[in-house]
């Protein structure tokens, strides 16, 4: 027969393991903002300003000479960084003072150096991104997180109760935030297009969390005597072989990406693989146990959810 | 619930089948396409530059300048009009976006305000707005002050003109489709796919070509002016391509503006040089400014630098000429580009370059799509094996989805870039969730013993308010990642916001019409799910 990655009928007792989750979640969360605090992140062009080129050698460079080849030239102080594999490297100049020529003047001065010592070398990529358009791309880039963030807390609040919204935004925070505390751990490059990521990773928990919330409304309404503790048990365990299934779908598919994809989405699809199996533990562990300690009340929410249900029943 | 009325299945047919057929081009090369009959769909995928390299700049226009440039134009006209007026002035400056001037006679004023309205055009509208406001101050000063609106048209079309200006330059470099498109009130993007270098690029569109005739100042005092000093009415000015200044006459002979065309030629010593033409008023401007001036020395001056200070040995009367100096044949000829496009009403600042050199974006899409092509493999596969012929539909639908979402990019113009197909990676994650959702459903019902064609509606009509629920906040972020997002953001955003809707059609919609099909067809007395 078909194969069943859950067995049926599940029972886990999530609830009775909250304690041990919820210091798990805060200690993972506040080791995260240690790590940003202490470490910072490594920001790309994008959100510092500055000039990257992505340069591929025929061999390996020995680093150091790089680097203190690369200094010599006058331009300003260099970062190196191994990208995808140790023969591509990105070269991260400041930007220089002046205007575009001045750019242009040490890109070039900086080709036709390496171009004799190396010979071989090409030059994949250049990015040259200015001090006031970087600011506007980390306004814009936390403006989006933000936003989406308070959209889905008014969403679920509405679709749900005020207890499922905040349950909600606390377990993305810790998803948001343990992502960001890799990127500080791993100094991978943090740029555009890991916000991207951080912004689907949102969407994704979320999905996961609606799913449980949902079903957790729905045994609210079908079980009114039960106890809240067991229907999140209950709740969490019928949603289990789902949550699995999607959460492994989305692993295989996002390992493709990474092991297969080019390089310039390494950093973005690290970013969603970790933002998947963080989200998925909070979902199953964090925020549905977080509704009890919200003092969710099963009566109060039966009165709630019909409401919402009939408001969906006439919006089709 | 499973019961489908025919003019649905022939509605979801026809859905699917034209997101189908707008995505056909995309599996044929280029050329073939473009040989095809008109009424089929030609749109292909435009792929962004991260795919197949180029180079993205982004330019910011100083819009300070645009007042300066609109206050300094407007000294002119105030004195011809003040002569005309027959009002005597005098103190006639520009400084701080405003300029003013002192009536020196009291009883003139009110004529001199009244020729000096006159000057201010209306904006249109209804507000009855004009672009500059004329006051008078201290009794005898005349303000102008340019109204807010009235800079706003003017970068405005300043901007649109710019947008003209640098299409014209790039189109003479001869690459193909460059994307010229403003962005904000004060910006650009330049995007030309397959160009490597852009530094010649960037020499085009980063000048601004004003070209002027001045007269030399050859009353200057050389030591005074090597510290950057002239005398009244005369300015300082460095040359283009050797060390030292020019002293020139503040009023220009003649401008840029009146060129009717620029072409790439040589001197009377065979050295590369860029030959210029006049239209009728300049020539004429031109022969009465040469005649007066034989025998003096004039600067030929581009972007305020001098190219070079040639004597007027005769009046040039045919409104044609040659501007030498120590040129290549390539900085000539780009002179007569940038002379024949006319010159950019606003200087523009490259505050953002990302160039992609083709190898990248070849190796780029290449991975990228093997990438995505095991990853849809490998999650079919789990689809198969954990569901079955349940399984099989979740992977038909998946392909469906893929196609679709191909098709109407394709249609809609939009670019695929990167992180859209990492986008397209999340979709498809969104659609098997989906159809993981109904079967988990499917499943449990069977569980509780229900019967198949039960299970199989109580399952689908459970898990699509769960789908629908997780799918609206999807879209909700995909949308404010579409608005307040930038570059990459965006691309994800499209692609997501797109797959989400097909998503939800492909493997709720379709594949509940594919298992009713299947059920009133075999009617099964178990279900293997």
């Amino acid at each position: 027969m078909n194969l069943k990655l859950v067995p049926d009928n599940t029972n886990i007792g999530f609830v009775r393991m909250r304690f041990v989750a919820f210091a798990l979640t805060v200690l993972l969360t506040l080791g995260s903002i240690a790590l940003l605090a202490t470490r910072g992140l490594n920001l790309g062009v994008d959100f510092v300003g500055g000039l990257t080129m992505e340069t591929q050698f025929v061999q390996a460079p020995p680093l150091d000479r790089l680097r203190s080849e690369v200094n010599s030239l006058n331009v300003g102080q260099s970062a190196l960084q191994e990208f995808g594999n140790n023969r591509t490297i990105l070269i991260r100049l400041p930007l220089p003072e002046g205007d575009q020529a001045a750019v242009q003047r040490v890109v070039a001065k900086v080709q036709t150096d390496l171009k004799a010592k190396y010979p071989g070398v090409s030059f994949r990529r250049t990015e040259s991104v200015s001090g006031k358009v970087s600011d506007e791309l980390i306004r814009k880039g936390a403006l989006a997180v933000v936003l989406a963030m308070g959209a889905v807390a008014l969403f679920t609040w509405f679709r749900f109760e005020w207890h499922f919204g905040v349950s909600t935004v606390a377990a993305l925070v810790h998803d948001v935030m343990v992502t960001m505390g890799f990127f500080a751990l791993t100094q991978l490059e943090f740029d555009l297009n890991v916000v991207a990521a951080v912004l689907t990773i949102i969407g994704y928990s979320l999905n996961d969390k609606v799913v449980i919330d949902d079903r957790i409304r729905e045994n609210l309404r079908k079980y009114r005597s039960m106890d809240i503790g067991q229907i999140i048990d209950l709740s969490v365990n019928e949603t289990l072989p789902r949550t699995v299934m999607t959460s492994l779908a989305m692993i295989v598919a996002l390992t493709a990406m990474l092991l297969l994809g080019p390089n310039v989405i390494f950093g973005f699809t690290a970013a969603m693989l970790l933002g998947i199996v963080v989200g998925t533990y909070s979902s199953i562990f964090v925020s549905s146990s977080l509704l009890i300690s919200l003092g969710v009340k099963a009566r109060a929410a039966v009165v709630e959810t019909k409401g919402g249900a009939e408001r969906v029943v006439r919006a089709k | 619930m499973l019961d489908f009325p025919p003019w649905k299945v022939w509605l979801i047919t026809l859905t699917a089948g034209i997101g189908v057929l707008f995505a056909v081009p995309n599996f044929f090369p280029e050329d073939m396409v473009k040989s095809w009959p008109s009424s089929l769909p030609h749109n292909q995928l435009s792929l962004g530059l991260d795919l197949r390299g180029g180079s993205h700049l982004m330019l910011e226009a100083a819009t300070v300048d645009v007042r300066k440039t609109k206050i300094e134009a407007l000294e002119d006209s105030v004195r011809t009009e003040l002569r005309d007026a027959k009002v005597a002035f005098s103190d006639l400056s520009t400084a701080g976006g405003r300029l003013s001037v002192i009536i020196t006679d009291a009883t003139a004023l009110d004529r001199g305000v009244e020729a000096l309205r006159k000057l201010s055009q209306p904006l249109g509208g209804l507000t009855g707005q004009r672009d500059f406001d004329v006051n008078v101050v201290d009794g005898n000063r005349i303000v102008i002050v340019e109204s807010d609106a009235g800079v706003a048209k003017a970068v405005n079309d300043a901007m649109a003109q710019a947008v003209e200006v640098i299409r014209k330059r790039i189109d003479e470099l001869g690459t193909r489709e460059p994307t010229i498109v403003r962005q904000g009130d004060n910006r650009i993007v330049v995007q030309v796919p397959g160009l490597q270098d852009p530094a010649k690029l960037k020499a085009l569109i980063g000048k601004t070509a004003k070209l002027e005739f001045k007269l030399v100042d050859t009353q200057a005092d050389p030591a005074l002016a090597a510290q950057g000093r002239a005398p009244a009415g005369s300015q300082v000015l460095p040359f283009a391509d050797q060390p030292g200044v020019i002293v020139v006459k503040r009023r220009a002979l003649i401008t840029g503006d009146q060129l009717t065309g620029a072409q790439l030629s040589s001197d009377q010593n065979g050295q590369p040089a860029t030959s210029f033409a006049f239209d009728s008023a300049g020539s004429r401007r031109f022969a009465k400014a040469t005649q007066e001036n034989v025998g003096k020395p004039f600067a030929i001056i581009l972007d305020n630098k001098v190219i070079s200070a040639p004597n007027i040995n005769e009046p040039i009367l045919g409104g044609s000429g040659i501007i030498s100096g120590s040129f290549t044949t390539e900085s000539a000829n780009n002179l007569a580009i940038l002379l024949r496009s006319g010159k950019l009403p606003v200087e523009l600042k490259v505050v953002e370059e990302r160039t992609v050199g083709p190898d990248l974006g070849a190796d780029s899409i290449r991975a990228g799509a093997i990438a995505a092509g095991v990853a849809v493999l490998a999650v079919s596969l789990l689809m198969i094996v954990t569901y079955g012929r349940f399984g099989i539909y979740s992977v038909m639908a998946l392909v469906l989805n893929v196609v679709m979402i191909l098709g109407i990019m394709s249609l809609g113009g939009f670019t695929l870039t990167l992180p859209g197909i990492a986008g397209l990676v999340l979709t498809i994650g969104a659609a098997v969730d989906a159809n993981v959702l109904i079967n988990e459903r499917i499943r449990e019902e069977q569980r509780k013993g229900r019967g198949v064609v039960q299970s199989v509606e109580v399952g689908f009509r459970d898990a699509t308010r769960t789908i629908w629920d997780a799918n609206s906040l999807n879209i909700i972020v995909a949308v404010i990642m579409f608005i307040f997002g930038s570059g990459p953001i965006k691309g994800f955003a499209v692609v997501l916001s797109i797959g989400i809707a097909t998503s939800v059609f492909t493997a709720v919609t379709v594949v509940r019409l594919m298992v009713a099909t299947w059920l009133r067809a075999r009617r099964p007395a178990v279900l293997a799910i």
